[in-house]
């Protein structure tokens, strides 16, 4: 009886989902919206990455959001481990093999570099704070697995996340102030195509790499120490 | 064209042996296996962007927080 309802269910749920998404066309190119993010995108925010140009421009405030979540669930995590971090005995930690250890040291500082690459290009070419800051907690990875027993200081990882977080909101705030809504693109937008470049985007994946890499790197130091 | 369909047709299967496989971390590097095939098809379907938030985060971090979890519970399911 019961797999009977389910199947049921289950056919009534997939029909819903071909109805629905039959009626959208997948990849038709004349979206009013789209196709005017594609030609105004440049002109109006500087960004040559129409992709940035809309995360963090037309709908930063989204971003905004988007970092609120990541954020309250990398305290979440650390307050459920820090629970039970009280009773901790110390174990000896076992070393990792010289060619591990050897590697890991050798990559680390480039995939460092790489990370900042990505966000400080993140206006020009694909990739932006998300991405640089995902690729640079896994370099900490690297670091957690090759030389054992290195820790990132916690509170250098909240201090950094808390600076980046805050960044974002002055900025928005002095937009605020100067232009009248919330996240308005207050500096020259610069010529396309170069560094200095798009306003306020720059400065604002900058402070979403360095949030989203101290976050991540943050949660990889509370599982591993819970883990040796 | 066959490419993609290739792709998929790995992505499928992957995804698939995920949810079957009883040794947990084997179905771990499944789902990092769906996570980076599916990067790669982002990358075909001109989307550089989302490929790299998936190839990082999907295919590396999520998948070496789950083996570190999995390493302080139990590996194999009942």
């Amino acid at each position: 009886m019961r797999r009977i309802i389910s199947l049921i269910s289950l056919v009534i749920i997939a029909i819903g989902v071909i109805l629905s998404l039959a009626r959208i066309p997948f990849g038709a190119p004349n979206k009013k919206i789209g196709r005017y993010y594609i030609e105004k995108g440049i002109e109006e925010t500087g960004a040559t990455n129409i992709v940035t140009s809309v995360v963090v421009n037309y709908r930063g405030f989204d971003t905004l959001g988007e970092i609120t979540v990541l954020f309250i669930a990398a305290i979440g995590l650390g307050a459920v481990l820090k629970a039970e971090k009280r009773m901790k005995l110390k174990r000896k930690i076992e070393p990792a093999s010289l060619i591990l250890y050897t590697g890991c040291r050798f990559l680390f500082p480039f995939i460092l570099l790489f990370g900042a690459y990505i966000f400080i290009h993140g206006h020009l070419s694909p990739g932006g704070g998300f991405q640089g800051g995902a690729v640079i907690a896994s370099g900490f990875l690297l670091i957690y697995l090759g030389c054992r027993g290195r820790r990132i200081s916690e509170a250098r990882t909240k201090a950094i996340d808390s600076l980046g977080g805050l960044t974002f909101v002055i900025v928005g705030l002095i937009g605020l102030a100067i232009g009248g809504y919330f996240l308005i693109n207050f500096l020259p937008k610069g010529i396309p195509f170069s560094l200095f470049s798009g306003g306020i985007i720059p400065i604002i994946y900058v402070a979403i790499g360095f949030k989203v890499g101290s976050e991540l790197a943050g949660i990889i130091d509370n599982l591993m120490e819970e883990n040796e | 064209m066959i490419f993609i369909f290739f792709l998929i047709l790995l992505m499928l299967t992957a995804a698939i042996a995920a949810s079957i496989f009883k040794d947990l971390i084997n179905a771990v590097i499944a789902m990092a296996l769906v996570s980076l095939l599916a990067s790669i098809l982002f990358y075909l379907l001109q989307a550089p962007d989302v490929a790299m938030a998936e190839a990082a985060i999907g295919a590396a971090l999520t998948t070496a927080i789950f083996i570190i979890a999995i390493r302080r519970t139990k590996r194999h399911e009942e």
